[in-house]
């Protein structure tokens, strides 16, 4: 944070170029990988096409959980939730009294249960002085355990064809879900670039006190950021329930891994104070292509799950050698300033 | 972390996975009789006899399954106007279900039956109640000590791929097709059941001289169902059969071939649940077949624990007494047969 705002601005904005265009180059070289190994799929230009729109599409509940999760990072917290309230969410949204609604009554349910649980997580943190990762720990445990309860252990189908049609919905020839993720990172950019409150997550995860001092209402803030998370996951549990036609307390498992994990290997500091959206869009979409990648070529799960842990290690590795150098570099800069 | 020890209960429950709505399925004795043949309709052993108090302790149900064993369990006693049922609550973990069959013993009922928690940590108890004189019938989850329990009846994972290749076998040779692509959907990789049963459906389907063309292991969950079957989709542009191991996930496999739009082959199902036996008889999608790993044997064993009870035999075998150990035999239900399953959905 003191070294990012020490920073000209222009050369922030590179940094975080460069590393998105370290990441896109990653996601270049696993699609050759792709056409390298299966050049009879990849001959085919309707099969690429749509694969594009699968791998988008296949990270689209995931993204937008990402989106929310990033904004806590920054903010200098965790949420360890966000597959529990995805669950809670989504189960809730699809008991036979919620269906009975329609699909604007299961859609509300959904955005309210996930905003009331990112809400109690955000009292927790910020008023209860609970570590966030022991308050969302908690959350995730308690969730999950509340939508058991409600739906009695039994996956919950959607009868309902408003909500199961947004999975197949295109407009434009692009799936709504895409649409939904596009809309979703949109609003995480501008809210995070264009806006005090994405100004006030900086300096809330940078530096709490200074940002006290400086007059921001960090508890406010810090609970609002959770609420976002939540809200983030309201929708996320939508789209996964449309996806699967049903939803269960079992469902969108360890997505707070893969969420975390896409915000790290996205540029954003776990420490807080700095992070962008579009690294972590770009996270989500390396993940989802490797998922790809190796099913087209029939590899085991095993494998990929290592090769994800390979990608995060490497990521975190080459952020903190960019960090040291930065910082050595501006410390260059001090002493050539010095008259 | 409760997502992982929770879903290792739910996989360990046989990962037949959740189905619909429960119906009180399976009090039907001649629908169970039929699936594990008791020979439950020979005279003498379905006349009322002695008196036979037994004592049950299965988890609380965490998913459809085992919901469905404690209802059958509980529907089939009922049945019996000889048969008293004690079941104990199984509590959340071994060592609840331990402190429940501890009560369970000192009661002293003629026979137990349970599903335990885990097999091993449940060993001890079981042979406490042997030591009691009280015959334990073991369901499902096998006790490593023989000296454990009185009878085992349990389902067949092996068994289930075996039919499930077999079927799969059958179709496409009748269909003539030389070298087909097959899909396979397996819930948790890392699960024993899991591996029995694809180690099943490749030796079935070997014997055809086919193989599998990609495999994507979901979660037994409906959302990762949709996403294995997502790419696994991707991964076949043509594909000519498929097997997803659980009803459970099906959901969200079906869901995905729907979004994907494809319809160029057939898919078999597994563990038999009332969605699946629906879809089945309407055969408006691709699931054309599901393999069964029925909770029904809750209710057969029940049965048998009656016959251990009053010392009878099963009625049609030459032996005196109950068999040590029965395995059920995987059923394979499609359109043909649907309507006599209908009823053993869960």
């Amino acid at each position: 944070m003191i070294a990012e705002t020490a920073l000209p601005k222009a050369q922030k904005y590179d940094d975080n170029l460069l590393r998105n265009l370290g990441l896109v180059g990653v996601l270049v070289i696993l699609v050759i990988i792709g056409i390298v190994t299966r050049p009879e799929l990849y001959s085919d230009p309707a099969w690429v096409r749509n694969n594009v729109l699968i791998i988008l599409q296949q990270a689209s509940g995931i993204g937008v959980v990402t989106v929310g999760m990033t904004f806590v990072i920054i903010g200098g917290g965790i949420d360890l939730s966000v597959g529990a309230i995805i669950a809670l969410a989504g189960v809730w949204a699809t008991t036979l009294a919620t269906q009975s609604y329609g699909a604007a009554g299961m859609i509300f349910t959904a955005l309210v249960v996930g905003v009331a649980v990112g809400l109690v997580n955000g009292v927790l943190i910020a008023y209860g002085k609970l570590v966030p990762f022991i308050a969302t720990l908690a959350m995730l445990v308690s969730a999950r355990g509340l939508a058991a309860q409600i739906s009695g252990k039994q996956t919950q189908v959607s009868a309902n064809e408003t909500i199961n049609s947004i999975a197949t919905t295109k407009l434009l020839g692009i799936p709504l879900l895409v649409w939904i993720l596009a809309l979703v990172v949109a609003a995480g950019w501008v809210l995070l670039n264009r806006t005090t409150f994405g100004r006030r997550t900086v300096a809330v995860g940078g530096n709490p006190e200074a940002a006290r001092l400086a007059g921001i209402n960090v508890k406010r803030h810090s609970l609002l950021l959770y609420v976002l998370s939540g809200l983030c996951c309201g929708i996320g549990a939508i789209m996964l329930t449309s996806q699967a036609t049903s939803a269960q307390a079992a469902m969108a498992n360890l997505y707070e891994l893969d969420a975390i994990a896409a915000a790290i290997i996205g540029g954003t500091l776990l420490s807080g104070g700095r992070g962008t959206i579009i690294g972590a869009l770009f996270g989500v979409l390396v993940f989802s292509t490797i998922t790809n990648l190796f099913a087209i070529n029939n590899l085991a799960t095993e494998v990929q799950n290592m090769v994800k842990g390979g990608i995060i290690v490497a990521a975190v590795l080459l952020q903190q050698f960019r960090y040291r150098s930065l910082t050595n570099l501006l410390r260059r800069r001090n002493v050539s300033d010095k008259p | 972390m409760s997502p992982i020890s929770r879903r290792r209960i739910l996989l360990g429950s046989a990962a037949a996975g959740a189905g619909l709505a429960l119906t009180a399925c399976t009090s039907n004795d001649t629908g169970n009789d039929a699936q594990v043949k008791t020979g439950g309709s020979g005279d003498a052993n379905a006349a009322a006899g002695q008196k036979v108090i037994i004592g049950f302790s299965a988890p609380a149900a965490d998913h459809g399954w085992i919901a469905a064993i404690t209802n059958n369990a509980k529907a089939q006693a009922a049945v019996y106007s000889d048969v008293e049922l004690r079941p104990v609550e199984a509590g959340a973990d071994a060592a609840a279900q331990r402190a429940a069959l501890s009560t369970l013993i000192a009661q002293k009922p003629q026979v137990i039956v349970m599903l335990p928690h885990d097999g091993k940590e449940l060993n001890a108890t079981g042979l406490e109640a042997m030591k009691a004189g009280i015959p334990v019938v073991n369901l499902d989850r096998a006790f490593p000590s023989a000296a454990a329990y009185r009878l085992q009846i349990k389902g067949d994972n092996y068994g289930m791929g075996l039919a499930a290749g077999q079927y799969i076998g059958e179709q496409l040779k009748a269909k003539g097709v030389g070298s087909p692509i097959i899909g396979e959907i397996p819930g948790i990789d890392s699960l024993e059941l899991t591996q029995e049963r694809t180690k099943g459906f490749n030796d079935a389907l070997a014997a055809f001289g086919f193989k599998v063309a990609n495999r994507r292991p979901a979660e037994f969950t409906a959302d990762s169902g949709q996403a294995a079957a997502t790419a696994l989709l991707q991964a076949l542009p043509k594909m000519d059969a498929l097997w997803n191991h659980d009803d459970d996930q099906g959901i969200g496999v079906l869901a995905a071939i729907k979004q994907a739009n494809r319809s160029e082959f057939f898919m078999v199902g597994g563990a038999g649940s009332k969605a699946a036996i629906d879809a089945i008889t309407k055969d408006d999608t691709v699931l054309k077949a599901t393999v069964t790993y029925s909770p029904s044997m809750a209710s057969s064993a029940i049965s048998l624990a009656r016959l251990i009870g009053q010392g009878k035999g099963m009625s049609d075998l030459v032996e005196l007494q109950v068999p040590k150990e029965i395995t059920l035999a995987s059923e394979t239900i499609t359109k043909d047969n649907a309507s006599k399953y209908a009823k053993l959905g869960f």
